[in-house]
């Protein structure tokens, strides 16, 4: 079992054609993802690899090809567009993974998403996986094994490490989700740890935090009450200086708020196991599970 | 990106927003000529650098205050000539402290309220939100953990943006006569129109002011702006001002590297930024401090891998440097070949601990294994975080 993706997800590439889009792509098909169809303006007609159609729109490919997912590779000035056109398509899940899109162009999206039922994950994300069945985004598959443990995280290099640390273990993952560094983004740490929480292929959870917000605090409160799956959780950034953005534009302490020492007594607060250094997140999580 | 006090009145003034008249000037001539434009006797001037806590500064020639009220526009120009061209020290500086390249003069008001006004994004409800207070002029946030029932909070609809009878509430609550409610709404409207064109994170107006002549006056303002939105900005992007800037985040910058200065002794290049943070966490949790943050981000080349070492091995503070990279998309022999072509030009005087994991890591480890360079190998993140403690004391 798994969440939001597995061996059914048809997916299509918006921004297949482009240099990251196209690499990316490459290596998702690699995995084993069903990649149904690529989407780029002006493009409609080809082939990508010889095998996968490409389209003008979004709503072309939906139609042709029932895809019901999207992997967005667009660049940033255009990004905010490519998710609004896969949500008026009627794509399920839309999954961001552009860096560098303006904050007031998420405001607006998050907005409209508010009345579309399309999920968006990202952006500025690696993406999401389920290990042996589907893979979107940019993280490398080698690292992932099929099993039981979901993990959630605001940055993909420390996910890495997480699942590699699982992974050396002896330790599989259900589903792996990447949802982002920004300030705005469209599925937030709560909304995923309650999909772990309902999962029955779940049996426990990796929450990677970082400072800025208050999305662990948040998903800590709701664990609190309604999950009694082990949980353990790492927060980055104790060392980092309040008012400096630290590489993603959410990593911000500003206003005494967001401080990972917080984060980590909310956590405390709520029965989860807290690592305190990234480098026992895996045993951490497996010495409450035992 | 940060601005002066000058360049934020005039972005508040091409909105409409209201606020104490001046004008910048780079020489004694010119604050002259600013003052007697002002045409009052309550003149006031201040020194530009970024740094706060100007007026109780002092200059490195002496003189005292880098704030200067004035009575004559030949007083202006005195202090302005002590000013500009001199070094200004304040608690925010350091001890170098800052060169003053201009001086703003502006009329100083006679002040009848202050008010505290913010536009921020609200990351939880993804929407803009105005923050006010009655109390102005004193750190909001002491304000917040006193007396937290004198902070108004306006949430604004993205898609419909600040609507009149919003201005109006605000106004009321914070206590503006009936008079002057119209002025009040009129800079509130303004400062929300400037929020959202210049695609700003937070604008900050503190002191907002009800003048003994009645009107309303944005005093001070500090902007933060979405760094993601600076392509479609030009104009703000000119205004950024490199001699206020750490050098070393200036030659990152160039190479497009996320790099932050801190004040330990240990160098750090990592790439993705919630692992770059972790790394110095780990350093710290070993009794060590790390002297930056340094992503070098999720695809970065040779060329880049290299000038991040550069930096890194140009900072006299750093006395040892920890890699740590696990390559997923970035090959771990493309870190190893960037590494050993920064210490080709630049000699490596200092310990190097390299931490390599992922895609291509026997490759990588095999580079730095035969270069012949004294390079300690680790193999996970805490052997490398403990080892380059030692290193760094020793």
């Amino acid at each position: 079992m798994s969440v939001l993706v597995d061996k059914n997800t048809r997916l299509v590439v918006q921004g297949i054609t482009g240099k990251s889009g196209a690499f990316h792509t490459r290596n998702c098909m690699e995995y084993g993802t069903n990649v149904v169809a690529g989407v780029t303006p002006a493009r409609g007609g080809e082939k990508f690899d010889d095998k996968v159609p490409v389209f003008d729109t979004v709503h072309e490919a939906r139609r042709e090809t029932g895809c019901n997912a999207t992997m967005i590779f667009v660049p940033p000035e255009f990004a905010a567009d490519a998710i609004l056109e896969a949500a008026d398509a009627g794509v399920e899940l839309i999954v961001c993974i552009t860096e560098g899109i303006p904050v007031m162009d998420m405001m607006r999206v998050k907005k409209l998403l508010q009345s579309s039922p399309s999920r968006l994950i990202g952006p500025n994300c690696p993406g999401i996986i389920t290990p042996g069945q589907c893979k979107i985004g940019i993280m490398p598959g080698y690292i992932h094994q099929p099993g039981h443990i979901g993990v959630v995280s605001r940055s993909g290099t420390l996910t890495y490490e997480a699942v590699w640390q699982l992974t050396s273990r002896g330790v599989g993952q259900s589903t792996c989700i990447g949802i982002g560094g920004d300030p705005i983004i469209g599925t937030t740490t709560l909304d995923a740890v309650q999909l772990f929480a309902g999962d029955p292929g779940t049996h426990g959870i990796i929450l990677i935090g970082e400072i800025g917000g208050s999305a662990e605090e948040e998903a800590a409160a709701w664990l609190k009450e309604h999950c009694d799956k082990p949980v353990a959780g790492f927060i980055a950034g104790a060392t980092a200086p309040p008012g400096r953005r630290m590489g993603h534009a959410g990593a911000i302490i500003s206003g005494g708020k967001g401080t990972a020492a917080a984060k980590k007594e909310a956590l405390r607060e709520a029965g989860i196991a807290v690592a305190e250094t990234p480098s026992t997140i895996a045993d951490t999580l497996l010495a409450v599970m035992k | 990106m940060n601005i002066h006090e000058y360049q934020a009145k005039e972005l508040l003034t091409k909105f409409g927003a209201d606020n104490p008249r001046g004008s910048v000037a780079r020489t004694a001539v010119e604050a002259e000529k600013a003052a007697r434009d002002l045409g009052t006797d309550s003149i006031v001037v201040k020194a530009q650098i970024h740094a706060g806590g100007r007026g109780k500064g002092a200059f490195t020639n002496g003189f005292q205050g880098g704030v200067h009220l004035c009575k004559t526009v030949s007083q202006a120009r005195d202090i302005a000539d002590k000013m500009i061209g001199q070094t200004l020290v304040t608690h925010q500086t350091g001890p170098e402290g800052r060169l003053v390249n201009q001086v703003l003069v502006a009329e100083s008001v006679e002040i009848e309220k202050e008010f505290y006004f913010a536009i921020l994004m609200d990351r939880a409800t993804g929407a803009p939100v105005i923050v006010a207070s009655r109390e102005g002029g004193m750190d909001i946030e002491e304000v917040a953990a006193r007396s937290p029932e004198k902070i108004l909070r306006e949430a604004v609809d993205p898609a419909f943006g600040l609507q009149s009878y919003q201005t109006r509430k605000l106004a009321k609550e914070l206590g503006f006569a009936p008079g002057q409610m119209r002025a009040a709404g009129r800079l509130f409207a303004a400062l929300y129109r400037c929020f959202i064109s210049s695609d700003c994170s937070m604008v900050e107006i503190n002191p907002l002011v009800l003048t003994k002549g009645g009107e309303v006056l944005a005093l001070d303002a500090k902007f933060s702006f979405d760094d993601n939105a600076l392509f479609r900005h030009p104009d703000i992007v000119a205004l950024r001002d490199i001699g206020e800037e750490d050098p070393r985040e200036v030659a990152a910058s160039k190479h497009h590297l996320s790099y932050i200065g801190l004040d330990g002794n240990i160098g750090c290049m990592v790439n993705g930024a919630g692992l770059a943070m972790a790394t110095m966490d780990i350093i710290k949790h070993h009794g060590g401090d790390p002297a930056n943050f340094l992503d070098v981000g999720g695809g970065a080349s040779e060329e880049q891998v290299t000038e991040a070492f550069k930096i890194l091995l140009s900072d006299a503070k750093v006395k040892a440097i920890l890699v740590n990279i696990f390559g997923g998309i970035m090959r771990c022999d493309v870190i190893a070949q960037g590494i050993l072509n920064a210490v080709k030009s630049v000699k490596l005087g200092i310990p190097l601990v390299v931490r390599l994991e992922g895609t291509n890591v026997e490759q990588g480890r095999k580079l730095l294994a035969d270069s012949g360079l004294p390079i300690v190998t680790a193999t996970d993140l805490d052997t490398a975080a403990s080892e380059i403690v030692k290193l760094a004391k020793s």
